[in-house]
């Protein structure tokens, strides 16, 4: 074990050092460039044994991706933003094929108005894909994330691929302290990748991502919803095996913060959680009863385990940092449906903001908070700077 | 030329049944779509050596081997896309125009 100085792109990238991938496929866009180029610096070094495909575009790193893992190769890939628009066509083929390929996303806003700075408006594009969708918030968790996402893609019960979301900027360019595992110990977490019948060799030749008729293509689908609802329970597994081993847990699917007596909450996903939590501490100082929940998972999406969570809120306000055009914050209305097939009656509200890169300030988190309390802003659905000049 | 038919057609009856994933040795599962055809693919066996690659990139898995090591097209399932044909790096593939 040893510390190094990194950011979230470097500790991805040495989180594919320690997986030992036998291929990477990636074309560098901003605001992901730095991990595949540290990735293309290990392999130049010597330091990792693995395949490093330039490719001259997203759509042919997520085909070669295809490629690599129908043959049985363990393989990362990263994007971002309309490079992630660019490969789409082909995540519902890796996935279909329920090849365990692991992708690094960093999320960046959507043209146009053009901008290379980090909203969560790309991934969301991906949410019906098929792919695991995991959210993490700082650089530590982004390495170790990237260890369990292997773990998790190529488990049996699973054989989905898994995307990592990393905030563009806010959490691709700032540096931590990250803690980095030794090799050793990275091993027996994460063995080499097992040999399945639907992976491909010289003995036993397939054809790839055959058509399924009429009658039987539903038949494929209901199997590979199955599969990514095992993928929640597996995760949590993972998890608690990786905080045995190495020290470190982050509460699984739904991770929550000074929940236990919470009377109002505020659910995030990404780097945004750490300014809540901020504004959680100040509350409580304040004598309110807040608290925060981390959705580290939205596929599938863990129902279950936000229903406990939210129990026993008053108030609860979704902070989306996407928005789906014409609705609302898709998070939100993912949060809206748990929470209607539990026939829970929670007082929910939305607050979409961060786009383009734009900041998330403190008081705009705090009085999203307020406004389940004091009601200032009657809209339900807004924007953060409704918060404050409303 | 023969004229090949794979068989039995796999009956899936159950999810059971199904294969992992949409990768799985050539057989179908897919309705017929010999209709769609225009150009047949016809496989010279003169020059096939047997590589397999016309095999792997068969959207329809319409491409089977026998024990005898040959390579058939099943042209029920044959849509006529000829990705076999671009692909096949001696050229044994011909497409040639249904009558
Ligand atoms: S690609 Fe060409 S040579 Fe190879 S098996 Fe098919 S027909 Fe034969
Ligand atoms: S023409 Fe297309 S569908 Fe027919 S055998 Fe060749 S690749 Fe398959």
């Amino acid at each position: 074990m040893n510390d190094k100085f990194l950011n979230g792109n470097e500790a991805v990238a040495y989180g594919v050092l320690l997986a030992k991938p036998h291929v990477v496929a990636a074309y560098p866009i901003t605001p992901q460039t730095k991990a595949v180029e540290k990735i293309s610096q290990f392999v130049q070094d010597g330091d990792l044994d693995c395949e490093y495909m330039h490719v001259e575009s997203e759509h042919s790193a997520m085909a070669c991706s295809i490629g690599a893992s129908s043959v049985g190769a363990r393989t990362f890939t990263a994007t971002s933003s309309q490079g992630l628009l660019y490969m789409l066509e082909c995540l519902p083929y890796a996935s279909g094929a329920r090849l365990p390929i692991v992708m690094m996303n960093a999320n960046r806003a959507i043209a146009t108005p053009w901008n290379i700075y980090g909203d969560q408006m790309d991934i969301m594009y991906a949410l019906n894909s098929g792919w695991v969708q995991l959210f993490v918030e700082d650089a530590q968790e982004a390495l170790d994330v990237t260890l369990q996402a292997f773990k998790l893609a190529e488990h049996k019960d699973v054989l989905a691929p898994v995307v990592v979301n990393l905030d563009g900027f806010v959490l691709t360019h700032t540096y931590e302290k990250v803690s980095i595992p030794a090799s050793s110990e990275v091993d027996a977490f994460l063995p080499p990748i097992a040999k399945y019948d639907h992976i491909m060799s010289d003995e036993h030749p397939m054809s790839m991502c055959i058509s399924a008729g009429n009658h039987q293509n539903q038949g494929f689908k209901q199997l590979q919803h199955e599969a990514l609802f095992n993928a929640e329970g597996v995760f949590e597994t993972i998890e608690r095996e990786f905080s045995t081993q190495f020290g470190r847990a982050y509460g699984g699917a739904v991770d929550s913060y000074r929940m236990d007596d919470a009377e109002i909450a505020m659910l995030t996903t990404g780097s945004v959680t750490g300014t809540a939590r901020v504004v959680v501490d100040e509350l409580r100082r304040e004598g309110i009863k807040a608290g925060l929940i981390k959705l580290r998972m939205v596929r599938p999406f863990p129902t279950k385990r936000l229903l406990e969570v939210v129990a026993d809120l008053k108030g609860l306000v979704v902070f989306d940092k996407n928005v789906s055009f014409g609705y609302e914050g898709t998070i939100f209305t993912n949060v809206n449906s748990a929470l209607m097939q539990s026939g829970k009656m929670l007082k929910v509200e939305n607050v979409i903001g961060g786009l383009g890169g734009r900041d998330i300030p403190h008081h705009e988190i705090k009085s999203a908070y307020m406004n389940l309390i004091d009601k200032k802003n009657s809209k339900q659905v807004r924007f953060s700077d409704e918060e404050v000049t409303a | 030329m023969k004229n090949f038919k794979m068989s039995p057609k796999p009956v899936l009856k159950s999810l059971n049944d199904y294969p992992m994933g949409s990768s799985m040795p050539s057989f179908h599962i897919t309705e017929g779509n010999a209709g769609w055809r225009v150009y047949r693919p016809v496989i010279n066996h003169e020059k096939c050596v047997s590589c397999y690659r016309c095999y792997y990139v068969c959207p329809d898995g319409a491409i089977h081997k026998e024990e005898d090591n040959s390579f058939h097209v099943d042209y029920d399932f044959c849509k006529g896309c000829g990705v076999c044909a671009h692909e096949c790096k001696l050229k044994a593939i011909d497409m040639v125009k249904e009558a």
